[in-house]
């Protein structure tokens, strides 16, 4: 019959009117500034440096390469490499980025910086409370304000960041070991005979090439 | 007491202008009422946008407006300022002149319909012999300001959107008139108190009220239809349709004149239905003898903000028309049907009293509304929607 649908109508929207008043869990608003839903581990908006240990200026893993300055699609990353070279959280002497913007108003989040860093230096944060009153200074970061701790990062993507210790941990064993044999090898060399070319280590082809640029990285170094 | 508080406006108008010299007092009075009214409805307004957005949330299953104030409840505040503060923009080629009157016209003209609402025992501004009459003139003229503003625009949305108000609401006036024309009919006079009056008697406690009659009943429901359309509000929103036509008629309003807009069909609607009232829920008639007691203007005021809940209910729960069943349903359902309306009550008024009229009655409107009902969704012109392409 004509208008029975009406009538239904009707009566669902009362129930809900009623219902939202009666049962919480009907309503699935999260109030955001006092509540906040749960952190989806994969969620990304820009990136970060990182470091590690405690301090900030030493701990950076970031070598200058510029790979994501020249990968950044909208050209929002700037560095400076440094004229000399410091030591780095492992010791080793390392080219430093003597400046490293990112001009977050421009960046697109779209993580090929990360997906280019041959050294675990890049990773994408989950901060997006941003604004700011200043839309010029305000949003263009320095590298002190994009240094974070490898602790953060754990606590940020845990799953990845286990995975990204893990591949470095691999990485610098190996790195030792292939150090450890070239000496070895230099060591067997020059008793042999003094006009022996030094060994060079043969990357293995199984390695992924992060850990083959790693590899070439620490023999440069 | 009772009297007292039923008549304290009165009183308390009266009694300021008896401050003033004799020979300007009716003049005072009246100014005093048109004050009273041009404060009240504005006021009412912003409490039926805040309930709107408030119920329409919960409907949804969302809060609603929650920050400003406790509960939200200064969120028309907010808005109002808002509106305020916003720039007036008029487009270059628009008609200056026009463009600026339309709003301005339909405030002024939604306004003029309450000078003839009985709001309570003696509240009536001017008691016209002809005030249905009035106010359905008065009513008309909001389409000469919707067309106004679609026309000085210069904006193809705002024209389309002002010729679509303009055919809806000359096709629902139609049958808007013929439902409260049956009222006259019954009561014999177009003078709104009197309606009331006839309304304000009692059988067993119970009132005489038009809705509680077969005619009445079906005048009520094809009003309450004919009404949605002539305020232009969901489902019969064609002419604002905000996913076709961007915002209709006030596509090009920006502002104080934008809210003007919204301030106009909402007082609009709160005078329709303060009209309905009159015609069909005893004006400012107690529902039970036993509760006279309580002042007239609360019953009235009360029953306008049930019919503004009801308003926000459908809202919430229909989808808009499209364009050829909104006309289908007007002139080939609702008119119709308003028409046999008027029949049956000019039946029920020579039947004369007793049980039959009521049987006779019922029977005829039933019958006419599932045949019709059935005939026209059988032609698919009304009922549920169907799409040939999209199934």
């Amino acid at each position: 019959m004509l208008g029975e649908g009406i009538l239904k109508g009707l009566g669902e929207t009362a129930r809900n009117f009623v219902g939202s008043y009666v049962s919480a869990e009907r309503l699935t608003t999260i109030q955001y500034p006092e509540e906040r839903a749960p952190a989806i581990e994969a969620t990304r908006d820009f990136p970060f440096l990182v470091y590690d240990g405690a301090d900030w200026e030493a701990g950076l893993r970031c070598v200058a390469c510029q790979i994501c300055e020249k990968e950044c699609p909208p050209k929002c990353i700037f560095i400076v490499k440094s004229t000399d070279k410091k030591p780095d959280a492992l010791g080793k002497m390392q080219i430093y980025p003597a400046r490293f913007d990112i001009d977050i108003s421009v960046c697109m989040s779209c993580q090929i910086c990360v997906e280019v860093c041959p050294f675990e230096a890049i990773k994408m944060d989950t901060e997006f409370e941003l604004s700011t009153t200043d839309r010029f200074g305000g949003l263009l970061f320095d590298r002190k304000e994009l240094a974070k701790s490898n602790e953060y990062y754990h606590s940020i993507h845990p799953t990845e960041a286990a995975e990204v210790d893990a591949r470095l941990a691999d990485e610098k064993v190996k790195a030792e070991a292939k150090a450890k044999a070239a000496a070895a090898a230099a060591a067997a060399k020059a008793a042999a005979g003094p006009a022996a070319k030094p060994a060079v280590p043969s990357t293995p082809s199984a390695a992924p090439p992060a850990a083959a640029k790693t590899a070439e990285w620490e023999k440069q170094g | 007491m009772i009297e007292k508080a039923d008549q304290i406006f009165v009183i308390l108008a009266h009694w300021l202008v008896s401050f003033l010299p004799v020979g300007l007092q009716p003049a005072a009075l009246v100014l005093l009422a048109v004050v009273a009214i041009i404060v009240t409805f504005p006021a009412l307004f912003a409490i039926s946008v805040l309930l709107e957005r408030k119920g329409l949330g919960r409907m949804q299953n969302r809060y609603g407006p929650n920050r400003v104030g406790p509960y939200g409840i200064f969120q028309p505040v907010a808005d109002g300022i808002k509106s305020l503060t916003k720039e007036d923009i008029v487009p270059t080629s628009a008609d200056g002149v026009v463009h600026f009157l339309a709003p301005v016209l339909l405030v002024v003209v939604v306004f003029m319909g309450y000078a003839v609402l009985p709001m309570g025992r003696n509240m009536t501004l001017v008691n016209l012999d002809a005030g249905l009459l009035f106010f359905f003139a008065v009513g008309a003229s909001t389409e000469l300001s919707v067309f106004m503003a679609g026309w000085s625009s210069r904006n193809k949305y705002s024209l389309l959107g002002a010729m679509r108000a303009v055919a809806q609401m000359i096709s629902y006036e139609v049958p808007l008139l013929l439902s409260s024309l049956a009222i006259v009919m019954i009561t014999g006079s177009l003078s709104l108190g009197k309606i009331v009056e006839a309304q304000n008697h009692y059988t067993w406690g119970l009132p005489h009220w038009y809705i509680f009659t077969p005619w009445g009943f079906a005048g009520f429901l094809l009003y309450a239809v004919a009404t949605t359309a002539e305020s232009n509000r969901s489902p019969f929103d064609l002419p604002e349709g905000e996913s076709e036509l961007v915002a209709g008629y006030f596509t090009e309003y920006s502002g104080f004149k934008f809210a003007l807009f919204f301030l106009g069909e909402y007082v609009g609607m709160l005078s329709i239905s303060g009209l309905g009232t009159t015609l069909f829920l005893g004006g400012w008639s107690a529902p039970l003898q036993i509760l006279g007691w309580v002042p007239s203007w609360c019953w009235f005021f009360g029953k306008v903000m049930l019919s503004m809940c009801v308003f926000i209910w459908v809202r919430g729960t229909l989808p808009r028309l499209r364009q050829d069943q909104l006309m289908n349903f007007a002139w080939k359902f609702v008119l119709p049907l308003s028409l046999i309306n008027l029949m049956v009550a000019a039946t029920w008024r020579f039947l004369g009293e007793g049980w039959e009229r009521w049987v006779v009655c019922s029977a005829i409107l039933l019958l006419a509304y599932t045949l019709m009902g059935r005939a026209g969704m059988r032609q698919g012109q009304i009922g549920p929607r169907s799409y040939r392409y999209a199934e």
